[in-house]
C-alpha cells in the first residue's frame, strides 16, 4: 500500500514561509506612512493645543498672537451640518427608490450607474461646479457658507445613497412580504416596517459619508473662501478647519504652521469621534451583512 | 412589479384608480372589499378559481386550475416540490404579483368578488384575505404587542381599543397566557413556534375572512406544530382556512378536503379521507402511498 498521508516536505514548509514572509513585509511597508502620519500629526499637534487654541479666532496677524481655530471648528460644524441635512435625506430617498420601486428597472439601473459615476467624480470637480453656477453667477452674493455646504452635499449624496440601497437590500424580502399581505399600502410599508429595521445601518452610511465631507478641502476652497472670524451667518464666507489647514501651512511663521498642525489634528479627532458613532450604531444593528 | 405587458385583468399597480375602468359590477365589488369586516362572532367566506393560470416571467407555473375553497374548512393543497401549490395559495390574495415579472390570468373569486376585478384594491383584498408564511417573521423592530398591533396600523385600521383587538387576537392565536405578562419585550425574542402563533394573531387581527397558510410549520419543531395545528381546527369556526403543507399526515390531521397538485395541474380534489384511502387518480395514489415525492 502506497503511502496515503506522507509527511510534509521541506520545499512546501520554505515555500510556505517565504509566501508568508513577503505578504507580512508588504503589509508592514503599507502601515508605515500611516504610523508617519499619526507620529507627525500627534507630535506637532499637540504642542499646538492650549485653551485658547479652542476659544479664540485666528487674528490674522503675522507677529504677535495668532489667534486660535475657533471659528474654522464652528464653521466646519455648520457647513458639514447643513450638506448633511440636504444629502442625507436626498440619499437615503434614492436609495428607497431604487430597492422599493425602481428595483431591476431600466431607469433604477442607469441611476445606480450614475451614482457611481458621481462617486467617482474628484472633489474639486464639485467646488468648480458651485463655483460657476452659485458664485460666478452671484445668486445671492459671491462666497458663502451654503454653497459650500451644497458643494459638499453632492459629495456626500452618492456615499449615502450607495451605502443606503445596501442596508434596505438586507432586509429579508419575507418582512416587506409579512407588510403587504397584511394589506399594507407601499408607503405604509416602508414607513412602519423598512425604515425602522434599516435605521442604524442608514446611520451608520450618513455618519460615514459626514466624516469623509468634514475633511473636504476642495468644494469648500471656491465655494466658501475664508475669513478669520466667528460667523454663524450662511450667506456670509465662513471659516473651516480644511481651509484653516490651507492657509496656515503655506504661511512662513512657525508658529502658524504649527497651528495648521493642531487644526488638523482637531478634524482627526473630530471625524474619528464620527466614525466611533457609527461603528456603535452598527454594532446595534439586527441587520448584519 | 408585474409584467406591464399583462393583461388588464391584472392590476400591476397597488392602488389602481376606483374609477379607471367602469364596468357595471366593479364599484359593488370594491367597495364590499374594502369595507372591513366586523370583528367577533363570524364565519369566513368561500374561495373559487376558474381557470387560473400563473406565470413567472415566460414560463407558465400553473397550467389552468379550477377548485372551490369551502368556507369554515380547512382545504390542505399538497403535492411534490414544485407542483405549484405555493404559487396558487399567492394568486389567492395577489402576493403572487409582488414577484418582478409574475402575473396571474383567471378569475379567482371570495364569495362572488372577483379579486382580480378591474377597480379592486390589492389592499383590499390582503386585508379580507390573510396570509401566514413558512417562516415565523416577526417585524424585528416591535414588541409583542406592536406586532399584534402592526396589523391594524400597516392596514390603516382604525381602532377604538387596539388593546382589546391585541389580547383577542393572542387569545386568538392561543398565545395570550405565554405572553401577557410581557407584551412590551421584543417579538423575536420569543421561540419558534411562539413566534408563528404571533404571526397568526397578526394575521387575524385585521380579521380576515379567509387565512392563508404556506407551510406554516415547516421550520416548527413536533410540539410547536402539534399547537399551530390544533390552533388552525379552532381557527375554522371563524376563518376560511387553506393551507399549503409538504406533510402528508398533517394535511391528514387538519384538513376536511385535500388538493392535490402535480406539475401545475390539479390533479384531484376530494375530502381528506377519501384522498387518502381511495384516491381516484393513479398519481394521486403513487404521491399518498410515497411511491414518489
Amino acid at each position: 500500500m502506497t503511502a496515503v498521508l506522507t509527511p510534509i516536505s521541506s520545499r512546501r514548509r520554505a515555500t510556505d514561509r517565504a509566501a508568508r514572509g513577503v505578504t507580512l513585509a508588504l503589509t508592514l511597508l503599507a502601515l508605515v506612512p500611516l504610523f508617519l502620519i499619526l507620529y507627525f500629526l500627534l507630535k506637532e499637534g499637540l504642542g499646538a493645543f492650549s485653551m485658547s487654541f479652542f476659544t479664540t479666532d485666528p487674528t490674522g496677524r503675522f507677529l504677535g498672537n495668532a489667534g486660535g481655530i475657533r471659528s474654522a471648528i464652528v464653521g466646519t460644524v455648520i457647513i458639514v451640518g447643513l450638506a448633511t441635512v440636504i444629502a442625507v435625506p436626498l440619499g437615503i430617498g434614492v436609495a428607497l427608490y431604487l430597492v422599493e420601486y425602481g428595483k431591476q428597472s431600466r431607469f433604477a439601473n442607469a441611476v445606480r450607474y450614475f451614482i457611481d459615476v458621481m462617486t467617482g467624480v474628484p472633489s474639486v470637480m464639485f467646488g468648480l461646479f458651485i463655483y460657476i453656477v452659485l458664485v460666478v453667477a452671484q445668486i445671492d452674493g459671491t462666497f458663502a457658507a451654503w454653497k459650500g455646504a451644497i458643494a459638499l452635499s453632492l459629495l456626500m449624496l452618492p456615499v449615502v445613497a450607495r451605502s443606503s440601497e445596501v442596508v434596505l437590500n438586507l432586509i429579508p424580502n419575507a418582512l416587506r412580504e409579512s407588510a403587504l399581505a397584511l394589506g399594507a399600502p407601499r408607503w405604509r410599508m416602508i414607513f412602519r416596517v423598512v425604515l425602522p429595521t434599516a435605521l442604524p445601518g442608514l446611520v451608520t452610511g450618513s455618519m460615514l459619508a459626514i466624516a469623509r465631507a468634514a475633511g473636504e478641502t476642495a468644494p469648500l476652497l471656491f465655494t466658501v473662501a475664508f475669513v478669520n472670524g466667528l460667523s454663524a451667518n450662511v450667506g456670509q464666507r465662513m471659516n473651516s478647519l480644511p481651509i484653516q489647514i490651507f492657509n496656515d501651512v503655506s504661511q512662513a511663521q512657525d508658529r502658524l504652521v504649527q497651528r495648521a498642525w493642531g487644526a488638523a489634528l482637531t478634524l482627526v479627532l473630530m471625524i474619528l469621534f464620527v466614525s466611533l458613532i457609527a461603528r456603535l450604531v452598527q454594532r446595534r444593528s439586527r441587520l448584519q451583512p | 412589479m408585474t409584467n406591464p405587458d399583462a393583461p388588464e385583468r391584472v392590476m400591476p399597480d397597488e392602488s389602481p384608480p376606483a374609477t379607471s375602468r367602469t364596468s357595471a359590477p366593479a364599484p359593488a365589488t370594491a367597495a364590499a372589499l374594502a369595507t372591513p369586516a366586523v370583528q367577533g362572532a363570524k364565519t369566513g367566506r368561500s374561495m373559487s378559481l376558474e381557470g387560473l393560470r400563473a406565470f413567472y416571467g415566460d414560463s407558465q407555473a400553473i397550467m389552468g386550475v379550477d377548485l372551490h375553497y369551502a368556507a369554515n374548512e380547512v382545504t390542505a393543497m399538497i403535492g411534490p416540490s414544485g407542483c405549484g401549490k405555493s404559487t396558487v395559495l399567492r394568486c389567492l390574495n395577489r402576493m403572487h404579483e409582488e414577484i418582478p415579472g409574475a402575473r396571474a390570468e383567471g378569475k379567482v373569486t371570495l364569495d362572488d368578488l372577483d379579486i382580480y376585478g378591474p377597480g379592486v384594491d390589492v389592499t383590499s383584498v390582503r386585508r379580507a384575505i390573510g396570509m401566514v408564511f413558512q417562516k415565523p417573521n416577526p417585524f424585528p423592530t416591535m414588541s409583542i404587542f406592536d406586532n399584534v398591533a402592526a396589523g391594524l396600523k400597516l392596514a390603516g385600521i382604525k381602532s377604538s381599543d387596539t388593546k382589546e383587538v391585541v389580547e383577542r387576537s393572542l387569545r386568538g392565536a392561543g398565545l395570550w397566557d405565554e405572553v401577557k405578562d410581557r407584551l412590551s419585550q421584543p417579538g423575536m425574542g420569543l421561540s419558534g413556534g411562539q413566534q408563528q402563533r404571533l404571526c397568526i394573531a397578526r394575521t387575524i387581527a385585521v380579521a380576515p375572512e379567509v387565512i392563508l397558510m404556506d407551510e406554516p410549520c415547516s421550520a416548527l419543531d413536533p410540539i410547536a406544530t402539534l399547537k399551530v395545528e390544533e390552533l388552525i381546527l379552532e381557527l375554522k369556526r371563524d376563518f376560511t382556512i387553506i393551507i399549503v403543507t409538504h406533510n402528508m399526515q398533517q394535511a391528514a390531521r387538519v384538513s376536511d378536503t385535500t388538493a392535490f397538485f402535480y406539475l401545475g395541474e390539479l390533479i384531484e380534489h376530494a375530502p381528506t379521507e377519501k384522498l387518502f384511502s381511495t384516491p381516484e387518480h393513479p398519481r394521486t395514489e403513487e404521491y399518498v402511498t410515497g411511491k414518489f415525492s
